[in-house]
């Protein structure tokens, strides 16, 4: 199972790298849309960049579930196996 | 003995010889448009680029558009209607199924009796229409193609729907592709991709308001017709991030293909002109390809909006009025929309 510290620290650095926001504030429990105020076409960079980082595929329909920054890590390190 | 068939003499190299625009007079900014829409100014900048488009008046029909850009573009390459032997227009806002927009503007421009017909391939259009134009002057088939990008696109919009609507504008943008001494169109790359076919689709087709208008006819209760709720003209929406998705990173991996097909790297680059869908996807298509910063970037649509066939002949019409030095450089247009489709070549400017 895939370290879900590290993935979150990675997926931290990519909306910091999108959105400017510091790193810390990429939380578990945050939700993209709510508290962090990344809009759907901020979400496709992030996700492909996710995709590239943590070498896994995450489909279009997929992304519609990712509500909170957990939901990804955890999707993240499922796929990652 | 079976007789011997003659065949088209072929030509070597083709060009881009001339370039011309029309610029529909009605600006609607954001500010109307958030009369329609619960959004800002501010928000529509940021998230599309966009500051206005431009929309035909109601007299103001697909032909006239593509009669205005096409006569430009005739005179910028010291051509008249005469000598042209196809006219294609690309299109999917005409609103005849038959017969053609390009048959009218052929006669209005007096190159009766060219061959003339139009592409539906939605914003991809124009680069489809460049790949033809290639085909048919390289084969012989016809000395001076125009080619056309036309779309009067607030006819098929709902200005209260927040997908696509408040994205688009009108016009038209028209080049003539006639033979050359060295090469100024290289290898075209068309494609689809039906599995997306609706992710960038009109909501219906004509045939339930066809069955409305019939009801109606038949009962004197036209109340389907004008309930509000009811939407029976076809109008335009998209799954917006899965198009920002693909737009982005498949389209920027079919540019870096013509790139490689035409032999060249970016580096050869004059300028850079995509499908201007929003200033979102240009700006990381562009990091995407890492494109060397003396490439001038088209980005009309700050100003123009996304007018489908007509956004990529637009963009580079102004680069070129804006930077009459880029006259001779090379550039990379790709094109991309409902289909989905594709296409993408690198042209010499004019």
């Amino acid at each position: 199972m895939a370290d879900k510290n590290e993935i979150l620290a990675g997926l931290a650095e990519i909306v910091n790298e999108e959105t400017g926001l510091e790193t810390e504030e990429v939380q578990l429990e945050k939700s993209f849309t709510e508290d962090l105020d990344i809009d759907s076409i901020s979400m496709m960079t992030i996700v492909v960049n996710a995709e590239e980082k943590f070498d896994v595929k995450i489909p279009d329909e997929e992304v519609k579930n990712l509500s909170t920054v957990g939901d990804a890590v955890t999707f993240i390190a499922d796929a990652k196996g | 003995m079976t007789a011997t068939l003659n065949q088209t003499e072929t030509v070597a190299g083709t060009q881009v010889m001339g370039m011309g625009a029309y610029r529909p007079d009605v600006i609607v900014d954001n500010e109307q448009i958030c009369q329609w829409i619960d959004s800002s100014d501010e928000w529509i900048r940021q998230r599309t680029g966009i500051r206005t488009r431009h929309r035909a008046a109601a007299d103001v029909s697909v032909v006239d558009m593509a009669e205005g850009a096409a006569r430009e573009a005739l005179e910028k390459a010291g051509l008249t209607g005469e000598d042209v032997g196809a006219v294609i227009v690309a299109t999917v806002t005409h609103p005849y199924q038959t017969p053609s927009a390009a048959a009218a503007v052929a006669h209005r421009i007096g190159s009766t009796p060219a061959a003339a017909f139009d592409i539906s391939a939605a914003c991809a259009g124009y680069c489809y229409g460049i790949a033809q134009a290639d085909s048919f002057v390289r084969s012989g088939l016809a000395k001076h193609v125009l080619v056309i990008g036309v779309e009067k696109l607030s006819d098929v919009i709902d200005n209260h729907e927040r997908s696509i609507s408040f994205l688009l504008g009108d016009g038209a943008g028209a080049a003539v592709v006639g033979p050359a001494e060295t090469p100024g169109i290289s290898p075209s790359l068309l494609g689809s991709n039906g599995e997306k076919w609706d992710s960038v689709s009109m909501n219906g087709s004509l045939i339930p308001l066809r069955d409305a208008l019939a009801r109606a006819r038949e009962t004197g209760d036209a109340g389907e017709l004008l309930d509000p709720e009811t939407t029976l003209w076809p109008t335009l929406r998209q799954d917006g991030p899965t198009v920002f998705r693909w737009a982005v990173w498949e389209m920027a991996k079919t540019a870096q293909k013509a790139l490689d097909a035409a032999g060249i790297t970016a580096e050869d680059l004059a300028a850079f002109v995509p499908h201007q869908a929003n200033i979102r996807i240009i700006d990381e298509m562009v990091k995407q390809l890492k494109l060397p910063e003396h490439v001038l970037v088209g980005r009309d649509i700050a100003d123009a909006g996304n007018t489908s066939a007509a956004s990529i002949p637009l963009a580079a019409h102004r680069l070129l009025e804006e930077n009459p030095e880029l006259s001779g450089g090379l550039c990379l247009q790709i094109g991309f929309g409902a289909g989905l489709v594709y296409g993408a070549q690198v042209v010499r400017l004019p």
